[in-house]
């Protein structure tokens, strides 16, 4: 079990590094719009990619 | 395998009707008009030529991507007017940039700006393509929740004046917008909320994981060593959670304290500051009890839902201030010279004079120069009849200048109109807390006294009984009844059901409307804008013998263009800006019509009464007939020695609202119509939603008698209205839902407000308010069931602390719970 007095501090350091992801986006501002990046992320850039897209997508499948 | 852009024929969105409709903006096109846009390999036909160009410009720049997604249709479209060109150029200025623009390098520029019209996801695509693909545009980012966008663009490439001309040419309005001190103290506000619950859960997701192996040892044995290591970790994990999370408790405890009142957070602040001081004193002792994980798990819990609550909250206070911002913008001032140009409202002074044309709305408070008006007022005092005024009457900011131009001189800015008194009022109304919500709260606040109470008495009887264990079940008592499961048992409901209900496109501006709809028994619509769209459109042109249809049009159009009236409105929409002939000495005659010159011959437009008048001629008998029609507003064009033209304009029902009556009446209400309008004109509207009772003619103070008639009679009235006219009946009713499309005023006035067009939602909204009174309901009877029945168990010295902690924590955690159930 002396394995722990290694496993601790790690996760105390994971914790620490977590800890100061969340601090970082929350400062960036990564949590103001909660709505519209989730719709954001469906839309394709213009038609011309989109329909690249789909004979990719044609040709494979 | 479906994508979003596989299919070649695309479904017109929601509530649209596919024949005859505008592919655009869903309106009806009007008969024989023929526009018409190819968009994904097919024409589609456009209601008016500001549609037309909108469509046309969102296609060539190839984002017709943008008709597949959407999910609303879009505002209708505008034509970029000489004066809308000559009000967005002031903001090239650098004295108005000042204002709202930050320079970060010599040509590099950012703004925030409000879009007004972004209806769904798909709009916010589309103007943020548009824009990005704008030659020196370097960044923009537009937020969805609060319709604001971001811009960062190079100014010796594009100027802010052709950005704003940009968004208006897709069909949206974008207005400067100087994000005010409040919005950045929300936004710390919030910040600081994320990175507690950030601390907290973190720090408290390894306190549980420790305790966990805490209590596994406890069960099965461990290692002295390990179990006090893990206590130490324990203490010093929960210490930041207690310090930086929980602080808002102590503080608000604190305060509370020396005002001598009692809030949630003292029995909050002694529970987790006691617990945490005698497991520290544990810790440091070797031996004895420790309830890390109950302070952690608290502090999160208690933490999470005060920040969903400032959310709700910060959304509710955006949209009004967007309201607000959106009123008075630019002013058009008058030099000494005598020379007419567009300024920002914000930077008039005292002093200044000012040009108002009719349909303006007054920027600033001031006095009449030279002129003479009506003026609707209602914004200000809810006295809804125009009010006359003449030279060196006083004329209030907010009021909208009604029949001619005239010159103001202004009197007071800023904050000193009475319109910012009525901005700090609806500031004051958001801060409205439920009558439940404070019977919650003053019943918590007793309970607190009543628990310090009891927790004191146990402590003494245990200290005298057995002295090893007073402080153990003290703390028992302690924590088993703190009533934050009661405390929570409303807020929580009450923020899940607003933050769904403005996700449904339903603000609610006053948080007791919810309780308040749950009492409905009569349901009152006005007819104009609220069943009806309220935008007449115009539906047939009857032109005399020997004249086009197309030559009217063109003739009205000249005079129209220089009327702000809504008629005149869809007549321009519909006629484009195709050669258009200049009519010269257009006068506005109040209450009937247009008088001018084209080609130097009399024409006028206006009502059968006016024109008739004017010209001495007889009607036609086929207009005549046109005319007996109740539904529909007729207008008449003449020369000085013909009649040229009759234009037929109808306001078309809305697709939803015989649905929604229907539904309205199957839950046991009644449905009533009151309208300003003629008689024929509500039977008609009456019958095709199916509603008996149809009250014609009135004025707002026949309506507001009709519902204080009605609640003298026992009946607690729901009016759902729109425009002007509405608000004295809306502050009437016991609770009021006003249209999103209505009047800056009837907002302000309203419980409720409808953002989308969905008339359905106000159904939806009587629903969503009885389902939230069950889930409050709920939680109270279990909140206090528990309190209640877990005291005398704790009193006995049976429950031990971390016992007692996770019977409150969980009491909490049902609670908040039930109350996400509300948030489907």
């Amino acid at each position: 079990m002396e394995v722990l007095y290694l496993l601790i501090p790690i996760s105390l350091l994971i914790l620490g590094g977590i800890l100061w992801l969340l601090f970082w986006a929350v400062r960036s501002g990564q949590f103001d719009d909660m709505e519209g990046p989730a719709h954001r992320i469906l839309m394709d850039e213009d038609k011309v990619v989109d329909e690249q897209k789909n004979s990719r997508r044609g040709g494979t499948g | 395998m479906t994508l979003p852009g596989a299919s070649a024929d695309i479904e017109p969105p929601r509530g649209v009707a596919p024949a005859a409709s505008c592919y655009h903006c869903g309106l009806p096109v009007p008969d024989g008009l023929e526009l018409a846009v190819e968009i994904d390999g097919a024409e589609r036909s456009m209601c008016c030529a500001g549609c037309q160009a909108v469509a046309q410009v969102i296609v060539a720049a190839g984002h017709e991507n943008y008709y597949r997604v959407r999910t609303e249709t879009a505002p209708t479209g505008d034509q970029l007017l000489p004066d809308f060109l000559r009000e967005t150029e002031v903001y090239d200025r650098a004295e108005i940039q000042r204002e709202f623009v930050r320079t970060l390098d010599t040509d590099l520029r950012e703004a925030s700006l409000i879009l007004e019209g972004i209806t769904c996801a798909a709009c916010v695509w589309l103007n943020e393509q548009y824009l990005a693909a704008l030659p020196g545009i370097i960044d923009v980012r537009v937020n969805y929740a609060t319709q604001r966008a971001w811009i960062r663009w190079d100014d010796s490439r594009v100027k802010l004046s052709e950005i704003l001309q940009a968004v208006r040419r897709i069909g949206y309005r974008a207005l400067p917008f100087n994000p005010a001190q409040q919005q950045e103290s929300q936004q710390r506000e919030r910040r600081l909320q994320q990175r507690r619950l950030a601390v907290a859960g973190l720090f408290g997701m390894q306190v549980m994981m420790l305790s966990i192996s805490l209590y596994a040892g406890a069960w099965s044995g461990m290692e002295a060593g390990f179990e006090q290591l893990f206590r130490w970790l324990n203490l010093g994990l929960t210490l930041p959670v207690l310090l930086y999370s929980g602080l808002p408790f102590f503080t608000a405890a604190w305060r509370d304290l020396k005002r001598a009142q009692a809030s949630m957070d003292l029995p909050v602040s002694l529970g987790i500051g006691g617990a945490f001081l005698a497991s520290a004193w544990a810790t440091l002792a070797g031996h004895g009890e420790v309830y890390f994980d109950s302070v952690v798990m608290f502090v999160f819990f208690l933490s999470a839902s005060r920040y969903f609550e400032t959310l709700a909250r910060h959304r509710c206070a955006a949209s009004v201030e967007q309201l607000v911002q959106s009123i008075p913008l630019t002013a058009t001032r008058i030099d000494d010279a005598g020379a007419e140009e567009s300024v920002p409202a914000t930077l008039l002074g005292v002093g200044d004079r000012l040009l108002i044309r009719p349909g303006e709305t007054v920027p600033a408070d001031g006095e009449i120069e030279a002129g003479f008006s009506a003026f609707d007022e209602s914004l200000l005092n809810g006295e809804s009849t125009p009010i006359e005024k003449s030279a060196g009457d006083a004329v209030l900011g907010g009021s909208v200048n009604l029949t001619q131009p005239l010159e103001l001189r202004v009197t007071a800015v800023g904050a000193d109109t009475v319109m910012a008194g009525i901005q700090r009022m609806i500031e004051r109304a958001q801060s409205d807390r439920p009558p439940l919500a404070r019977l919650a709260d003053r019943v918590a606040s007793r309970f607190i006294f009543g628990v310090l109470a009891v927790v004191g008495a146990v402590a003494f009887y245990w200290w005298q009984q057995d002295p090893e264990r007073w402080f153990e079940t003290a703390l028992a008592v302690l924590i088993v009844t703190c009533p934050c499961a009661l405390s929570l048992a409303t807020p929580t409901a009450i923020s899940a059901t607003l933050g769904r209900m403005m996700e449904r496109g339903l603000l609610v501006s006053r948080a007791s409307a919810l309780e308040k709809l749950i009492r409905v028994s009569h349901v009152v619509f006005d007819k104009t804008g609220t069943l009806t769209l309220g935008r007449p459109q115009l539906e047939e042109i009857l032109p005399a013998e020997g004249v086009s249809r197309e030559q009217a049009l063109t003739l009205a159009a000249a005079l129209e263009i220089r009327s702000e009236h809504p008629l005149a409105h869809a007549l321009l929409q519909v006629a484009g800006d195709g050669n258009r002939l200049s009519a010269e000495q257009v006068e506005n005659v109040p209450g009937g019509g247009l008088r001018g010159r084209i080609d130097g011959r009399d024409c006028y437009i206006g009502s059968a009464d006016f024109v008739v008048a004017e010209t001495g001629f007889e009607l036609p008998a086929a207009w005549q007939a046109r005319l007996r029609d109740g539904g529909a507003t007729a207008v008449i064009l003449a020369q000085a020695d013909e009649m040229l033209a009759l234009f037929c304009f109808r306001d078309r029902l809305r697709d939803d609202a015989a649905a929604l009556v229907e539904r309205l009446r199957a839950s046991g209400r009644q449905v009533i119509l009151m309208t300003g309008d003629r008689a024929a004109a509500a039977a008609e509207v009456a019958a095709a939603c199916g509603i008996e009772d149809a009250r014609a003619g009135m004025s707002p103070a026949d309506k507001m008698d009709a519902v204080q008639a009605l609640q003298a009679e026992g009946a607690r009235v729901l009016m759902v209205g729109d425009g002007i006219n509405d608000a004295p009946v809306l502050s009437a009713a016991d609770v009021s839902i006003a249209m999103g499309g209505a009047s800056a005023l009837a907002k302000v006035n309203a419980d409720i407000v409808l953002l989308g067009n969905r008339l359905e939602a106000v159904a939806e909204a009587l629903a969503r308010a009885a389902r939230n009174q069950r889930v409050v309901r709920q939680n109270l009877a279990w909140a206090l069931g528990y309190n209640i029945s877990a005291i005398p168990a704790a009193a006995a010295g049976l429950v031990a602390p971390w016992a007692a902690a996770i019977g409150m924590s969980l009491s909490s955690l049902l609670v908040v719970l039930n109350a996400t159930r509300l948030t489907r």
